[in-house]
């Protein structure tokens, strides 16, 4: 009920910053939003609002539709001491401000290595080239004329949550999870438009290759190719945005981000792999040995608990409280989602709600009566093939602290009496 | 009544034909010219294909490295900022402060020639010519003593520069932790105490938002 509550000055955000400062919480007391309704003079029922009387902005005010403007916390956040520019970083989903799987467009999380490219449409050709019976150009009109397919997946960047390796560092799931989105791709599969081209039978791998100033090349293996691979060019309905890769990315379920190469112009087929800068001074896991693992593409089964967590902190006290999240596995779908309020002593079955679509984000809930004491929250992820979400310290005892990528351990927020959470880790 | 299957089973091969499994080519797209291919495909392995004619030596690397790359990884490769450091880091992966470089990490040095042919020097991508790639390659291979100061990088001998860290690579070993079959997870009664052991407050590196807003007004 407090959402009705909220005046534009009195966001969530002047919320946090009075808790912070020490001063009045009105998430302190169950009975805090109750009272203030009834003392200010404002009240929402008896004061008439602009809204109940004036007219509104007719039908052609906003040919681009976008948000509330009592939605502009809801943004792509970045953490500007992780990488030397903006033009090659990486910014983080909200996942705090979102419910369901499907990530909107302008919200899912961007990546680039050479900044956005500006695409014109009509001057982009796909080429395939190598070992190929034919090479052949494509149109984005050619691309178009394939059969379309469309597919629910969630990207995420192998370095999500890598920047907790040593320990609790970044407080909000937004920067320690939110290099990932989850949209409804629309394409053609790899598969068709290969073959169009004639694969040799000495075809073994491909090498998908970027139109921007990097140039992002991979390795991909031609199985995961022929399997389930797509060239998309829409998300969600519509074009792909610039940030995701317009006119057209490539798009390898369940596989790290980094693969799904932007911008798409050409595919090369080879007998054996490139060993591009991407899948080896980059993308490869170091372990404490010295060795490192490569072509770690998978990307585990994993959750998180979204809300409450340190951006969003419970604001109506104890009582009925609805904690969610999300968990994902890049080896299929989710079979449950466990949950823990007391740092794992015990655990209990979460209930996941919506589609449970392969290789896409599930959403999961977990409705319980808060009675105001601190919590230690965990949620725990297990998939279709029986993979469990390992704890951080499962993943440090085999792999050390030095590997970035690929952290899918058990995520801690510390909920206090207040209602803050903080990012934590538990023994 | 025996009509009905031939009516189904025609009715199924239509739906067949209709479904996007092709047998046949649909004709989309043209054949690349070799112009075309040349100008795009530029990607280089590690058994050497894809090089392109040409040679460079570390003098001359040196030089060039100076003027377009130095900026940002400086004189040496030490690398400015928090861009990347090129050299050094010899020792140190097994570390706690791992200085993954060309030589100290990198297992390939034709992924060093790709890399800058396509997409260095930054924000001027592709710009340098085969005997610049070649000779920057090489300056860059000599600052982490793979090849002597007088060294000349050409197609003929690159496929025989051997990197020092090519063999510490591995497949993928995952999953690497206990799953299903091995353990079912713990639901009751699973510890008798738990401790905070780390504390992101402590650390205070996330970006504040009230900062954030001020910055952009």
């Amino acid at each position: 009920m407090t959402n009705e509550l909220k005046k534009p000055e009195l966001s969530r955000r002047a919320l946090l910053k009075s808790a912070a400062a020490g001063g009045v919480t009105l998430a302190a007391s169950a009975t805090g939003a109750k009272a203030l309704e009834k003392e200010t003079k404002e009240n929402p029922i008896t004061t008439k609002q602009d809204w109940n009387q004036v007219l509104g902005d007719g039908v052609d005010a906003n040919p681009y539709g976008s948000p509330s403007e009592y939605e502009k916390n809801v943004i792509r956040r970045s953490v500007p001491w992780l990488t030397a520019s903006p033009e090659s970083s990486i910014n983080f989903t909200p996942l705090h401000e979102l419910d369901g799987i499907i990530t909107p467009n302008g919200l899912c999380f961007e990546r680039h290595h050479a900044g956005i490219a500006e695409v014109d449409p009509a001057e982009h050709r796909l080429m395939i080239n190598g070992l190929v019976d034919k090479p052949l150009v494509f149109t984005m009109e050619d691309i178009m004329r394939f059969p379309r397919t469309n597919k629910i997946y969630f990207l995420e960047c192998a370095a999500n949550s890598g920047m907790e390796w040593r320990g609790a560092q970044l407080n909000g799931c937004q920067f320690t999870h939110g290099m990932i989105h989850c949209v409804n791709y629309t394409g053609v599969l790899l598969k068709d438009i290969l073959a169009e081209a004639g694969l040799k039978t000495n075809a073994k791998w491909l090498m998908p290759e970027g139109a921007d100033a990097s140039g992002m090349n991979r390795s991909v293996p031609i199985e995961k190719a022929l399997k389930d691979c797509m060239v998309a060019f829409k998300m969600n309905g519509e074009a792909l945005r610039p940030e995701q890769g317009y006119p057209l990315r490539l798009v390898i379920p369940g596989w790290e981000g980094n693969m799904w190469v932007k911008w798409l112009r050409r595919i090369e087929v080879g007998d054996m792999p490139w060993h591009a800068r991407e899948e080896t001074s980059k993308y490869t896991d170091l372990m404490e040995n010295g060795k490192a693992r490569r072509f770690t593409w998978e990307m585990d089964c994993k959750s998180i608990i979204t809300n409450p967590s340190p951006q969003a902190p419970i604001t109506h006290g104890k009582g009925h409280t609805v904690l969610t999240g999300l968990a994902w596995s890049g080896r299929g779908t989710v079979d449950r989602v466990d949950i823990t309020l007391d740092g794992g002593k015990n655990w209990q079955k979460a209930r996941i709600d919506g589609p449970s679509l392969d290789k896409a984000l599930h959403r999961f809930y977990f409705e319980f009566e808060w009675d105001g004491r601190p919590l230690l929250l965990q949620s725990r992820a297990i998939d279709s093939t029986g993979y469990v979400q390992p704890t951080k310290d499962e993943l440090r005892e085999v792999r050390g602290t030095n590997s970035i990528y690929h952290n899918n351990g058990i995520q801690t927020w510390h909920v206090n009496a207040k209602g803050e959470a903080e990012n934590v880790e538990v023994s | 009544m025996l009509k009905f299957p031939k009516i189904i089973s025609i009715a199924f091969g239509l739906t067949l034909c209709a479904t996007p499994a092709l047998a046949e080519k649909l004709n989309l797209g043209r054949e690349a010219t070799k112009a075309e291919i040349k100008a795009w495909d530029i990607d280089v392995r590690p058994d050497g294909q894809g090089l392109p004619e040409g040679k460079g030596t570390v003098e001359k690397g040196e030089q060039i490295f100076a003027e377009q790359c130095a900026a940002c990884h400086g004189d040496f490769g030490e690398g400015v900022d928090r861009w990347p450091v090129l050299a050094g880091g010899l020792g140190t992966i097994k570390s706690e402060d791992p200085v993954k470089t060309v030589g100290s990490y990198w297992p390939y040095a034709s992924t060093v020639f790709d890399y800058i042919y396509r997409a260095m020097p930054f924000g001027n991508a592709q710009s340098l010519k085969p005997d610049e790639v070649y000779a920057v390659t090489a300056y860059i291979l000599y600052l982490n003593e793979i090849v002597a100061e007088d060294f000349e990088l050409s197609k003929n001998n690159f496929a025989s520069i051997k990197m020092p860290n090519e063999k510490n690579f591995f497949a993928d070993p995952r999953p690497d932790t206990p799953t299903m079959k091995k353990k079912k997870p713990c639901m009751k009664n699973c510890k008798k105490e738990v401790k905070i052991t780390k504390r992101a407050r402590v650390i205070n590196v996330t970006p504040e938002e009230d900062k954030e807003a001020a910055s952009k007004e």
